[in-house]
């Protein structure tokens, strides 16, 4: 048993903060791995790094970064980049609807797919995190599981598999989390609509005064 | 091996025989126990589903989704100012530091900062909610084990860290207090001299809660050595915050990252426990809340002259890109994936709250404990039920 009081477990002065070069290091490093799976990078500068890896190098990728130092996981989640049909439930219920806009456009490191998967993993001894991304095909929905690698990601890829549809192959147990057994649909996809916003518009619209800014918005900002 | 004599070698054999007749006929089948969704030991709407044989828990599942709110759908349909109303309500103990991260992860999309004097308001508010948020969870530790006294000191001192919260923010569960660039006022008159005050008698709770559970023989031995969870089983799940460093890991992230907060002005300790068990991880949770009052004490030393809000516009647009932040909030690492396509909200956001992660692992923790223990690695566990559903 350990005494009540410990002074030799925690480290007195703290590693130094990450860096920019330890990301391009990172991204090498993983190159070196996995190869060409590594489809895109970014490096937000002194702040944060992605990766977006092939569909196929999925599992492949959390074990690469596992064994490069990564072994903390943070989450895992799925990403919808198609602009919502319903818009925000914000607009004036009077006037034309807009056209729906309905080009998709992914975000940081670009993708293919309408759906991506994502994930964080953390080294802890560097402090230095990664998100990792990587497209899942649109005829048939699945990535392979990382619950072999990371425990912890059964449960958010049971999350991320009734919000958002996605499969995940090799997962030891896909039942819903939140919702009921027989609720159809997947309710973070963006075509799925919010039934409330439906019903009643966001009553918040209904007394906002116009505000002084509309007229001249770029006052504030400038000044 | 000496050599037994026949005799006593007949009586070994019918004694084994006799053995494993009696086992046959108290065997039983498995029993499936049910505890929650509304039990006085879940804090909340959670239902664990246990197997057990005899007194051993085989198999445990925890049902969540009792208060699925479906927040990561509807900041879809709010603006960025609107939606630290809905994160407020994530882990309701500590709302305040729910805030901080979706707002710092918004400011780094339009790259700005708040004020110093924000800064460091912000920083002395997210560790004044830890206080209030840890300071009850030492006190319903003692009521997971009959121990009821401790539970009504704690709600009497932390009504003294939420009348500062009131006080400040003008809400005692859900302040909504920051803003895109700042904080939406100061500080009021005398509130940094009653800060001071309330921290001293949060050190007297630390120290009678110390004396009265923590030296105590039955919550010694209900908790040291139960539910240990080795470091590399705690990252592989994603434990952060006291469970993580109750294995041994030593990692915080008000120390470990750059953020736009004054946790570097202050000095403070990481504490970690190597065992790993039950004790541990409230063991590390007491001191962290005697480090909150440190850090409060000393940042109330410092804080600037000042505005508290950055010039931003009246109308927020939010440049298009992708921002992580996380900070380390009362119950371990809170992370807002914000996505932005230059509208007037955001056009996903991905939450990642500690408690999901925390209690993902009840699956491995709780196999092989006894029913009683059960108990005590949920409440050492500490979670609390809008922070796994959101």
């Amino acid at each position: 048993m350990a005494p009540l009081s410990d002074s030799d477990t925690t480290q007195e002065e703290p590693a130094a903060l990450p860096g920019d070069g330890l990301r391009e290091g990172i991204v090498d490093d993983l190159r070196r791995r996995i190869g060409d799976a590594v489809i895109d990078t970014h490096i937000a500068p002194n702040d944060d790094l992605w990766v977006r890896v092939s569909t196929d190098a999925w599992r492949q990728t959390a074990e690469a970064l596992k064994a490069a130092g990564f072994t903390f996981f943070s989450f895992l989640s799925g990403l919808d980049w198609l602009p919502s049909p319903y818009g925000k439930g914000e607009e004036d219920p009077t006037a034309e609807p807009e056209e729906p806009d309905t080009e998709i456009r992914p975000g940081v490191t670009g993708g293919d797919t309408r759906f991506q998967v994502f994930a964080r993993l953390v080294d802890i001894d560097r402090h230095v995190g990664i998100t990792v991304k990587a497209d899942v095909p649109d005829d048939a929905p699945a990535v392979d599981s990382w619950t072999t690698v990371f425990a912890g990601a059964n449960w958010h890829e049971r999350e991320c598999h009734e919000m958002f549809g996605i499969g995940f192959n090799g997962h030891p147990d896909l039942r819903n989390m939140y919702l009921p057994g027989d609720f159809e649909g997947f309710p973070l996809r963006k075509d799925f609509p919010l039934l409330s916003r439906m019903i009643k518009p966001w009553p918040g619209i209904v007394d906002v005064e116009p505000m002084p800014a509309q007229d001249e918005p770029e006052e504030d900002a400038s000044s | 091996m000496t050599m037994m004599s026949d005799r006593q070698q007949l009586s070994y054999i019918a004694g084994q025989a006799a053995d494993a007749r009696l086992n046959v006929e108290l065997e039983t089948e498995g029993m499936t126990l049910n505890i929650g969704p509304q039990h006085p030991a879940t804090h909340g709407t959670l239902r664990i589903i246990c197997r057990l044989d005899g007194e051993q828990v085989v198999w445990a599942e925890p049902g969540c989704g009792y208060m699925h709110r479906g927040y990561e759908k509807l900041t879809e349909v709010r603006t960025f100012p609107q939606v630290t109303t809905l994160v407020n309500r994530i882990d309701w103990l500590g709302s305040f530091a729910n805030e901080v991260p979706f707002i710092l992860a918004a400011e780094k999309l339009m790259d700005i900062e708040a004020p110093p004097r924000a800064q460091m308001i912000r920083t002395i508010l997210f560790e004044l909610s830890r206080i209030a948020n840890v300071s009850l969870f030492l006190g319903d530790l003692g009521v997971q084990m009959g121990a009821i006294t401790p539970v009504f000191l704690a709600f009497r001192d932390r009504e003294y860290v939420l009348n500062l919260i009131e006080g400040a923010t003008g809400g005692r569960f859900h302040p909504n207090f920051d803003r895109i660039g700042g904080l939406k006022d100061d500080l009021p008159k005398g509130w940094i001299d009653e800060t001071r005050q309330v921290m001293v008698k949060l050190r007297e709770f630390c120290d009678i809660i110390e004396d009265l559970l923590f030296g105590n023989e039955i919550f010694q031995s209900r908790m040291r050595g139960i539910g240990i969870i080795p470091a590399d089983i705690a990252k592989d799940y994603g434990l952060s915050g006291a469970n993580l460093r109750a294995s041994g890991v030593d990692y915080d992230l008000r120390r470990d990252q750059d953020l736009p907060m004054a946790w570097d002005k202050a000095d403070f300790k990481v504490w970690t426990h190597p065992d790993g068990d039950s004790f541990a991880r409230c063991w590390v949770r007491l001191q962290e809340t005697r480090e909150s009052c440190r850090i409060v004490e000393q940042l109330l030393d410092q804080i600037p002259a000042g505005p508290i809000m950055t010039k931003v516009p009246r109308i927020i647009k939010v440049p298009e890109g992708e921002a992580w932040v996380s900070t380390e909030n009362p119950l371990g690492e809170m992370g807002y994936y914000v996505v932005s396509k230059g509208d007037l909200g955001p056009f996903r956001v991905k939450i990642r709250s500690a408690s999901f992660n925390n209690i993902s692992i009840v699956p491995w923790v709780l196999k092989g404990v006894y029913v009683p223990d059960v108990i005590t690695i949920l409440a050492s566990l500490y979670f609390i039920l809008g922070d796994i559903d959101r």
